[in-house]
């Protein structure tokens, strides 16, 4: 009634109380953390047109039964030792030199019955219907390790800095575009010497 | 003079409380702008594996999600203990990952369509087979791009 000079001031002291209400919502209903895992591309789902001839020293076959054995290349294996031999198999750079397949970067054994080139090198994984998923990421993290640390060397090679390091920093969407360009390029090119060739069959069943 | 010595009885000045709102409202908005809404709660057992070669799953939206595990102890009465997938808020066969996926792709925007990642969260104790039926499933709606969420850590630990 008696007020003059200016419309009714609002009172604000109950705004620290919706905001207060706000807070707590989002403090709940928040999840910070981000998932990380293993990334794999399954095969699609048509078979290619022609039909591939594949030498079978080039095939690294690793089988995984339903109790957890590793059979590894015909051999019972330890899944401690996985990763070397995934790695000597990779490495072994088989093609004699002069060949059009001679790995000039391969540090291996150069053994004429293992596989000729990073490139034309498989790892074929087969598993049991039964097979634990625990012991099934074991082994590809194993498989992926084995690749990671051939990467890795010839990234510390070429340019004095971890693949997987790297990677990340490609991957990860903050970096700048600049810096992205610059890694497309060096990543892409670490993994065109070790491309990653991971062939998975049909489960058996054990019966 | 009295009269502006008379509040001075000796006791101290009340905090001023004027800023709180403020404070407050900083942390609302960071909050705000971290939180990802949780959508679904979880029917299934998910302890998951650990890995050591693991990629970060950056962009949530671009990522769905299949539970894989035994059902938890509510739900084993009327669902056994058999491993079961977990698709949204419901137990699902797997003939229905197929249509599902498709589903949450078509809620996509356009340009992110061909860019999903499907993330399977597997319990370690889950069998291949089950993972190699939906696998098969993904194979025929050509969602190839699949991420085994897994934890950080030694990988020989998933095996005691």
């Amino acid at each position: 009634m008696g007020r003059r000079g200016g419309p009714a001031e609002v009172n604000a002291g109950s705004m620290a109380d919706i905001a207060f209400l706000l807070l707590i919502f989002f403090l709940v209903t928040t999840t910070i953390e981000t998932d990380a895992g293993l990334d794999r591309m399954l095969p699609p789902i048509e078979p290619p047109d022609e039909n591939v001839i594949i030498k079978q020293k080039n095939i690294f076959t690793v089988n995984i039964n339903k109790n957890g054995q590793l059979l590894v290349e015909e051999e019972l294996t330890n899944l401690k030792d996985l990763r070397a031999k995934a790695m000597a198999f990779l490495d072994n750079g088989g093609a004699p030199s002069g060949d059009p397949l001679y790995c000039n970067y391969c540090k291996g054994k150069r053994d004429a019955n293992s596989s000729d080139n990073p490139d034309k090198a498989i790892i074929s994984l087969k598993n049991d219907r039964e097979t634990k998923y625990a012991t099934y990421i074991t082994v590809q993290n194993e498989l992926v390790g084995a690749y990671n640390d051939l990467r890795n060397r010839e990234s510390q090679r070429l340019y004095k800095r971890d693949f997987t390091d790297m990677e990340a920093e490609y991957l990860n969407p903050e970096t700048p575009e600049s810096v992205r360009d610059e890694l497309k390029e060096k990543v892409q090119n670490v993994q065109k010497l070790f491309p990653q060739k991971l062939s998975e069959a049909e489960t058996s069943s054990s019966n | 003079m009295s009269k502006f010595n008379k509040k001075k009885d000796g006791d101290l000045p009340a905090v001023s409380t004027a800023s709180l709102p403020d404070i407050v409202f900083m942390l609302l908005f960071f909050f705000m702008t971290v939180t990802v809404m949780k959508d679904s709660s979880l029917m299934v057992q998910n302890t998951l594996p650990n890995a050591t070669e693991i990629k970060k799953l950056e962009k949530k939206d671009r990522v769905l999600y299949i539970y894989v595990g035994k059902p938890t102890r509510e739900y084993q009465k009327v669902f056994g203990t058999e491993p079961k997938i977990q698709l949204n808020d419901k137990f699902a066969s797997v003939s229905e990952v197929g249509d599902f996926i498709l589903q949450e792709r078509a809620k996509k925007p356009q340009e992110l369509q061909n860019v999903l990642t499907t993330a399977m969260k597997v319990d370690k104790d889950a069998n291949m087979g089950l993972l190699s039926d939906i696998k098969l499933e993904l194979r025929k709606v050509n969602a190839l791009k699949i991420n085994y969420t897994t934890y950080e850590g030694d990988a020989f630990r998933n095996l005691q």
